[in-house]
């Protein structure tokens, strides 16, 4: 008899989490393909009448967006953030936001802007609205100073090094049969093949594998930039569209003074280096 | 040894602190509406209406299935959504903490009371005590000997819960303690023991005290 209390209990539960379940879905889609009707993100107006722009980024992922040994927030997203609170002459409030939630964050406009390393993809898109590029990943491959690989060509009938699951892994399966692939589950594993000399190359994100190669004397990041290259952009709310065209007209101008490209040597040549050819990586103008 | 020496690095001890703060500050307040709730909450369940039943049950059922962290974000994402009321992370936080105390401290207090003897009301009664004082010197004190331990545990639970808030945006200690590492990890690399070890020892400070004096509590109550 208890027994049986209890279930009815944990199905009525059930029952009623579902429900609310639904409810935020439908919501989302809702919001998702209208975008207009929802009305809670701020205008240009708003936030100036405010005078405080909201930014979401990440505080925990160096050197984009992370917070220094003195608690304040530093990186290339946080550069380019405090440029545009200077613009629109208010005051920046960081919000810290984790990859997971940055979609929720801006549907629910809980921030202005999300310059959290976004990377435009198509089901994003259905979401949020991007502005134009600031930054751009593709593959590179790293290699012992000794024997450096400088064109993917020179991989053919050499063993590369990949992650499993990575767009490397694809890319090279799909367009240079002749590389030998070895698979590893984890970057740590891959890492320590490629020192222990298993492999002849290694390759994945460059913004990977120069960040490794920076901090490792002895490799060389001998292709910068490799495969289909992925747009990172700030993004807005859906439909807000006088502050996505604020944001573009906001990073063509910031093309003139090569603006992304001192951000650059602010924020990511201690991490990238120096010698790297900048334009792999920055997006002025929001020209890739 | 090395890699120590990030926790002592800019201001990274004092923004630690900070962060056990933001936990601490958040479980006392959710814990302090969760015990005023809740015991209302008890005393509706101890009523014999089914309604009552179902109801109090229902709630009970729902707070214990639903992961926390699916809580925190209906509250704080699906809100704002509905109604468009902005609650701040913080606010959030502290309302999924006190619907969960709230429903937790209810039942302990439902089982505390149900686990007094019928004789000791009966005596009570008998010795000629008023309803009031009949509570207040018998019932009260015998139930509440049994809820402290759980209580205290239930403060525990919440302590260690609250590392989910930074999913909505507030930034705890164990976040506080990810960001330390990760903008040290090129000049670091080993920081992540030291810092997860700092973390630790700062959540046993807060825990062990209070660990110590549940079972106190509880082996007071085992000697009588």
């Amino acid at each position: 008899m208890n027994f049986l209390k209890k279930i009815g209990a944990v199905i009525s539960a059930a029952i009623l989490t579902l429900s609310l379940a639904a409810c935020a879905n439908t919501e989302n889609s809702s919001g998702a393909s209208g975008g207009s009707e929802s009305g809670s993100f701020r205008t240009i107006d708003e936030i100036k009448a405010e005078g405080r722009i909201t930014i979401g980024v990440f505080s925990d992922k160096m050197p984009f967006g992370y917070v220094d040994n003195s608690g304040d927030y530093q990186g290339y997203d946080v550069y380019f953030a405090r440029r545009i609170a200077q613009d629109l002459n208010v005051e920046l409030e960081l919000v810290p936001v984790e990859a997971a939630s940055r979609v929720e964050f801006l549907q629910t406009a809980k921030v202005d802007i999300i310059l959290a390393n976004f990377t435009v993809t198509e089901e994003r898109s259905r979401q949020v609205d991007f502005a134009l590029p600031y930054m751009k990943v593709a593959l590179g491959v790293v290699s012992p100073d000794s024997a450096v690989i400088s064109s993917a060509d020179e991989l053919n009938g050499k063993t590369l090094i990949v992650v499993k699951g990575t767009t490397a892994e694809t890319y090279f399966t799909e367009n240079y049969p002749d590389v030998k692939l070895q698979k590893y589950d984890e970057y740590n594993e891959a890492y320590s093949a490629l020192q222990d000399g298993r492999g002849d190359a290694f390759s994945t994100d460059n913004t990977e594998v120069l960040a490794w190669a920076m901090s490792n004397p002895g490799f060389t990041v001998g292709v910068e930039s490799l495969g289909s290259i992925d747009a990172i952009a700030p993004a807005v709310t859906k439909g807000n569209t006088e502050l996505l065209d604020w944001l573009n007209e906001e990073i063509k101008a910031l093309g003139e003074e090569q603006f992304f490209h001192a951000d650059y040597d602010a924020t990511l040549a201690a991490v990238y280096g120096d010698t790297v050819d900048k334009d792999n990586l920055v997006v002025e103008g929001g020209e890739m | 040894m090395r890699g120590i020496e990030v926790l002592f690095l800019g201001n990274n001890m004092l923004r630690l602190l900070s962060g056990l703060w933001v936990t601490v500050r958040l479980a006392l307040i959710s814990i302090g509406f969760s015990l005023v709730l809740g015991s209302a909450l008890g005393a509706v369940m101890t009523l014999k209406n089914p309604v009552v039943k179902v109801l109090t049950r229902v709630y009970l059922e729902i707070i214990r299935i639903m992961p926390q962290l699916v809580f925190l974000f209906i509250v704080f994402f699906g809100v704002t959504k509905l109604t468009g009321a902005n609650l701040s992370g913080e606010v959030s936080a502290v309302i999924v903490f006190t619907l969960w105390g709230t429903a937790e401290v209810g039942d302990l207090v439902r089982s505390a009371f149900g686990a007094i003897p019928k004789h000791q009301f009966e005596s009570g009664a008998s010795l000629g005590l008023s309803k009031l004082r009949l509570y207040l010197y018998v019932i009260f004190p015998q139930a509440l000997r049994g809820l402290l331990p759980n209580i205290i545990n239930l403060s525990m639970r919440m302590i260690m819960t609250t590392a989910l808030v930074s999913l909505i945006g507030v930034t705890e200690v164990l976040k506080v303690g990810k960001q330390i590492i990760d903008a040290n990890r090129f000049d670091y690399p080993n920081a992540a023991i030291w810092v997860y070890a700092a973390i630790f020892l700062l959540y046993f400070l807060i825990c062990f005290p209070l660990s110590l004096i549940s079972r106190r509590l509880a082996k007071r109550r085992a000697d009588k």
